[in-house]
Formats: C-alpha cells, sequence, structure tokens
C-alpha cells in the first residue's frame, strides 16, 4: 500500500503481545456484549440524569424482554401532599419478571476485569514499544486530504488490500483502531465505573462529568452499539481482505 | 555491549506482583465462600480489590431535598401476604398492633446481648440522608432515609474485637451479612423513617438497613435479627454475588 509511512518494515509481523491481548479483549468483550444484553433486558428502558425507574418516564424503551412496559402494579401512594409528589408503588407478579443478573452481573464483571487489566497492559507496552507511535497513531501527511479522500473512496468501491500479515495500516483503519483503543473502550469502561455506588463514593467527580447515573448508563449503552458497530465492520474488512489468511496473520502468524 | 536492565518480561512480573500485593490488605478480612463457582470467584476478586484500592469510609453522594424521586417497591412488598411464599406469620402479628411489639435482637459476638424496640432505636442519635438507590435491574431512586447508624447500635451492644461479620436476618426469609468496614461506615444506617414518614410495609416497615455503597437489594428490608460473628454465617449458594458494590 501507497500510504505506508516509511520506517515500517514491510515484513513486520503482528507481535505476540498484540495478538495475546487482541484475543483476550475479543473473549471478554463478547462476553460482555452478551452479559450486557442480558441485563439490559431486565431493566430495558434508559434515561438521563441521576433517577430513572418504572415511575418516573423513560429516555428510550426497548421492547427487548417481557419487562418491557409492565403494568402490574399495587395503587401508587404520593410521598408528600403536594399535587405532583413523587410516588410509591409496590411490584406485583415478581415471579413472571425477567431476571438472570445473578449470573449475568457476576459474569459481566468478571469479563470486565479481563478487558480492564488486559487494555492497561496493552496500553503501557503500546507506549513504551512505540506500536502507537509507529503504527496506530496516523502521520500527518496521512491526515491531508487527499490522502483520506483517495482511502475513503478505495473504501466505498470495496477495494480492500489484501493483508501484509503485520501492523501495516491504512488512514482509516488507524483512525478506528485509534477511537476503539482511546475512546470507545475508555468510555465503556469509566461509564461502567460511574454505575458502581461503591466507585463514585470514592470519585464523586465520576457522577458529576457525566450528569448522573442514568446518563452514565444511557452513554454506556450507545458506546457498546458504537462497538458492536465497529466489530461488524471490523469483520466485514477481514472476510474482504482474506479471513482464513488474516486470522493466521493474528494467530500463528504464518502463510496459508 | 548494552545491557537491558528492564526486560519486558521482568517488567510485566513486577507490574503483576505489584497488583498482587495491593490486594493483600484486603485479604485480611476473611472471604465469603465462592462454592467453586468462577463468577463467585469474581466476585470475591472485586470485594478484595475494592477493599484494597477504594477509601473504605468515602461517602456516597448525598441529593437534595427536591431531587426526591418516585420510588417503585420490589421484591417482598408484603410479608404478612398469606397468599405469598413469603408469608410470615410473626409478622403478620407483629403488623396488627402497629410493631409496637416487635423488638430488634442483637445477639452474637456482643458483650451485652439485647433485643430493641423501635422506641429504644428511635432515642439513639438519628441519621438523616437523601441518597441514590441503586437496583441490580438498572434502575435508580431518591429517597431521603431516617434512622440510626449500625455502628452506634453495634457499639451500644458491645461488639466483640472477634468480629468479623454483621448478619441480617429479614422476616421474608432472607439471610445477607456485611464486613465490619460497611456495618461501621456512617451511611450504613437502621431506618425506620422514609420521606418523613415512618417506614412503609412495601419499604420495608418497621426497620430496613440502608447501605449505600452497594447494589439496593443488600439493604435488607424487614429486620428480624442481628446476629454479630467471627465465621461467615452460610446461606448457600444462592446464586447471587455476595459483595455488590457494582
Amino acid at each position: 500500500m501507497e500510504s505506508q509511512p516509511s520506517n515500517i518494515s514491510e515484513n513486520e509481523k503482528h507481535q505476540p503481545w498484540v495478538k495475546t491481548s487482541h484475543w483476550i479483549i475479543t473473549l471478554s468483550f463478547l462476553l460482555l456484549v452478551f452479559t450486557g444484553i442480558e441485563i439490559l433486558m431486565v431493566h430495558p428502558r434508559l434515561y438521563w440524569g441521576e433517577v430513572g425507574n418504572e415511575l418516573t418516564p423513560a429516555f428510550l424503551e426497548l421492547p427487548i424482554s417481557r419487562n418491557h412496559n409492565r403494568t402490574d402494579w399495587e395503587a401508587e401512594v404520593p410521598f408528600f401532599d403536594s399535587k405532583d409528589s413523587p410516588i410509591s408503588a409496590g411490584r406485583r407478579g415478581e415471579e413472571e419478571m425477567f431476571n438472570q443478573n445473578g449470573w449475568g452481573r457476576s459474569l459481566h464483571f468478571l469479563a470486565a476485569w479481563f478487558l480492564v487489566v488486559t487494555g492497561l497492559v496493552y496500553i503501557i507496552l503500546g507506549l513504551f514499544t512505540g506500536h502507537f507511535q509507529k503504527h496506530i497513531w496516523p502521520k500527518i501527511r496521512e491526515l491531508s486530504p487527499a490522502q483520506l479522500f483517495r482511502d475513503i473512496r478505495e473504501h466505498l468501491k470495496i477495494k480492500i488490500a489484501p493483508p501484509t500479515g503485520g501492523p501495516q495500516y491504512g488512514v482509516l483503519q488507524k483512525i478506528a483502531y485509534m477511537s476503539i483503543i482511546f475512546i470507545s473502550l475508555p468510555m465503556a469502561i469509566i461509564t461502567g465505573f460511574t454505575m458502581s455506588p461503591a466507585i463514585t463514593a470514592a470519585f464523586p467527580f465520576l457522577l458529576e462529568i457525566f450528569g448522573g447515573y442514568q446518563t452514565a448508563r444511557t452513554i454506556h449503552f450507545f458506546t457498546s452499539i458504537g462497538l458492536e458497530i465497529f466489530l461488524i465492520m471490523h469483520i466485514s474488512m477481514i472476510v474482504l481482505s482474506g479471513f482464513k489468511q488474516q486470522v493466521r496473520y493474528m494467530t500463528i502468524g504464518k502463510q496459508p | 555491549m548494552k545491557k537491558k536492565i528492564i526486560t519486558r518480561r521482568a517488567a510485566i512480573t513486577t507490574g503483576v506482583a505489584a497488583l498482587g500485593a495491593l490486594l493483600i490488605p484486603g485479604c485480611k478480612q476473611p472471604m465469603p465462600p465462592n462454592y467453586g463457582n468462577i463468577l463467585r470467584m469474581g466476585d470475591n476478586f472485586t470485594y478484595a480489590a475494592h477493599r484494597a484500592l477504594l477509601p473504605g469510609q468515602s461517602l456516597a453522594k448525598e441529593y437534595n431535598f427536591s431531587d426526591i424521586s418516585s420510588m417503585p417497591a420490589t421484591g417482598t412488598i408484603n410479608p404478612a401476604d398469606t397468599s405469598k411464599e413469603y408469608f410470615s406469620e410473626s409478622y403478620d402479628q407483629l403488623l396488627r398492633n402497629g410493631f409496637e411489639n416487635w423488638s430488634l435482637p442483637v445477639e452474637g459476638l456482643v458483650a451485652r446481648p439485647a433485643s430493641y424496640s423501635l422506641k429504644k432505636l428511635k432515642t439513639f442519635a438519628a441519621r438523616t440522608q437523601i441518597t441514590r438507590h441503586t437496583c441490580e435491574e438498572g434502575w435508580t431512586a431518591i429517597a431521603e432515609w431516617t434512622g440510626l447508624p449500625l455502628g452506634t447500635l453495634l457499639e451500644h451492644a458491645g461488639i466483640s474485637p472477634k468480629a468479623r461479620w454483621v448478619n441480617f436476618y429479614s422476616f421474608d426469609g432472607w439471610l445477607d451479612c456485611i464486613d465490619l468496614i460497611d456495618a461501621f461506615h456512617p451511611q450504613t444506617i437502621l431506618a425506620y423513617g422514609m420521606n418523613g414518614k415512618n417506614l412503609s410495609i412495601p419499604h420495608g416497615a418497621p426497620l430496613r438497613l440502608r447501605l449505600e455503597k452497594q447494589i439496593g437489594f443488600k439493604s435488607m428490608k424487614y429486620l428480624e435479627r442481628i446476629v454479630v460473628s467471627e465465621e461467615y454465617i452460610d446461606p448457600g449458594d444462592i446464586g447471587w454475588a455476595w459483595y455488590n458494590g457494582i
């Protein structure tokens, strides 16, 4: 590919630590998506601010489980005498609720540990080995409109370069990887932290920067949608550029 | 020839060892059982990490009166409901005369085991806090809670230095415990008031726990008895995490 910076060897292969962390993060990400959907199905309503529950209006309701739009409630009791008083109501039919959070939450957090610890090791090694600087961070000249337009045009024509077997990435590829490594995944982790009562007690600024627990939960959801779109595009590109060969390069590293 | 002083392998090994060492202080507290279940092992790892890395006495956010919101009552909403599996005859009896005969036994590793009536509990200095209830399901609600700090009661009963766990029994059949860091946290209260009124039945009358740094279901409703222990009193694997700071 012409857009290669000259200081990268054409033959450079993926580093073992890049491959290892790639697959650990892949596995934990898939588990996080799976358990994340389960957790969302228990309460498929999204809100803005600190508060949101079945007695308050939702910002978005997802019809993804039988818990969607439940109506089986005891009579509403106002907390105060005022006309617009917040209310209390007892939930009936608890037995009919969908809830698999007993394992769903624990598996979500177990997978998150692998993502966070592997992610930290990856970021540290990426900085100290020059991996980010050499392969991920786009060069100024790559960001020229002409270069960018050419890369976009080639992608639109689905002209995907064959794999080189190493980290010789195109500029759009670099931008995509950079946003995943430095924006989306950290955002998913930080909004996740903001949903932890123990962590926000220690770091109250988390609730302030996002404007509340429910806002953080909603951002967490949309960030995961973004990551899933990335996953689909990433796999599409691998398929278009030669699936078997790409997977070999990212695992045993040999030519097929 | 230049010799590499810090190899990558050495750096990783040191890093992992340092991370492990950070977790050691969290291990002075005994761990709840993991039942050989990898999920429960992960929960315990989170518990140890939180105890090692987060300040134990930091306060959960408190809100303004105007932030008080609607709040659903979930799980058990009336232990006197005969149609439910969790029906409690003794609760039903106590409810009939407005919890006049209700009292809370504090037993186990305490110098002065005693049973505290609601009237007696209200003589201790009360704490009122407006906090966010965070349900494992994903919803939240803000309410004002009034009660006495659990630590006050444990000191009044003369908690032993050997104590490691504070166990709660509820009328609807639950047994759960917390460690002493949570038990003596200033916002851990036994609440008899909610939003300026007596605690209602759906929200746990006559007395419930408020544990503001864990997920909602740890704040046990319908308290029947408190037992202080050195050993973990095992309710068996209920299929849910014991520690719920996340």
